[in-house]
């Protein structure tokens, strides 16, 4: 994957096009895996710059965290921005294991096989 | 009726999230490096945090905004799962954004360097008071051999009974793949045990 992929600095303006709000209202953490959900279709003009280049990042499902490293957007913008997409349902968010129910302990028990495998 | 969210579609992936905690220079990040299929990437968090006013006479504590740097990995586990390991900030007065970084995560590890044992007490000491999440402690044993036992160390930094101490090289693939399956097996097992069968 490429990190090569670089923008003017928006840090500065960050606080400002989330309108203020610092909290997102679905579930993203760090680790959710977040896609575009009809990456066939180019952004809609009428999305923020930053939103638009989120879009076309998640063609590939990517968390939260990699978006926010490879756009150089911090961790909270990034977080409301998906939220807003995934509000407006441009993004799609994925499910995210935490171990806390006897069904999410089955997907732990394969990610520990998959370790066993790619760790011998 | 419980329906599986995790295999009806095959489009749809999931992810989970592994945190490794401990000292500044214990190994975080190089074990991160060890075990991720990409370079270890840095993510920038703002974060806003209230500052402890040093005296009583201020009533409304002042803010101040803090640029967070965390390092994470991440391992293609299969077609449908990837996991993240994220490292936490070292510095102790980054630890108000624990709380977040830890939730929803599978299990933490605490890198401990023998050399700098206090160094690590304080990483130890949030993950037994807060018992939110599993955690074991993994002692970096660097070029050298250990120069505690893990029962030196469990005692040293009052570790709880039941938490694994294994020792490991934070450089070496294999190694640090070892501690990914020990936290594993230990959270599968400490959920089995908090939830009621059936």
């Amino acid at each position: 994957m490429s990190y090569r992929r670089r923008r003017s600095s928006t840090r500065i303006r960050s606080f400002t096009f989330t309108g203020g709000r610092t909290r997102s209202r679905h579930p993203l953490m760090v680790q959710t895996l977040v896609s575009t959900a009809d990456p066939g279709h180019d952004p809609p003009e009428n999305l923020m710059p930053e939103s638009q280049d989120i879009y076309l990042l998640c063609r590939e499902t990517r968390s939260v965290a990699e978006v926010s490293a490879e756009l150089k957007i911090p961790l909270g913008v990034t977080q409301v921005l998906l939220s807003d997409l995934a509000e407006l349902g441009l993004v799609y968010i994925h499910p995210t294991i935490t171990g806390n129910s006897p069904s999410e302990n089955q997907v732990l028990e394969r990610a520990l096989r998959g370790l066993e495998r790619l760790f011998q | 009726m419980v329906s599986n969210d995790f295999s009806s579609d095959a489009q749809t992936k999931m992810s989970t999230k592994i945190v490794v905690a401990g000292g500044f220079g214990a190994g975080k990040t190089t074990l991160v490096g060890a075990v991720s299929e990409i370079p270890p990437v840095t993510t920038e968090a703002v974060m806003t945090e209230a500052s402890l006013p040093h005296d009583d006479t201020s009533v409304t504590p002042t803010k101040v905004t803090t640029t967070v740097a965390m390092d994470f990995g991440r391992i293609t586990v299969d077609q449908q799962l990837v996991m993240y390991m994220f490292g936490t900030p070292g510095q102790s007065r980054f630890w108000f954004m624990w709380d977040d970084l830890i939730r929803g995560a599978v299990g933490a590890v605490v890198v401990v360097d023998c050399r700098r044992l206090a160094d690590s007490f304080d990483a130890v000491d949030y993950f037994e008071t807060n018992r939110r999440i599993p955690y074991i402690v993994a002692l970096n044993r660097f070029d050298g051999r250990l120069e505690y036992t893990s029962e030196q160390v469990r005692e040293a930094l009052e570790v709880g009974a039941t938490v694994p101490i294994i020792d490991f090289d934070a450089r070496d693939r294999t190694s640090g793949g070892t501690v990914l399956k020990t936290l594993l097996r230990y959270s599968l097992q400490a959920g089995a045990e908090a939830e009621p069968v059936g």
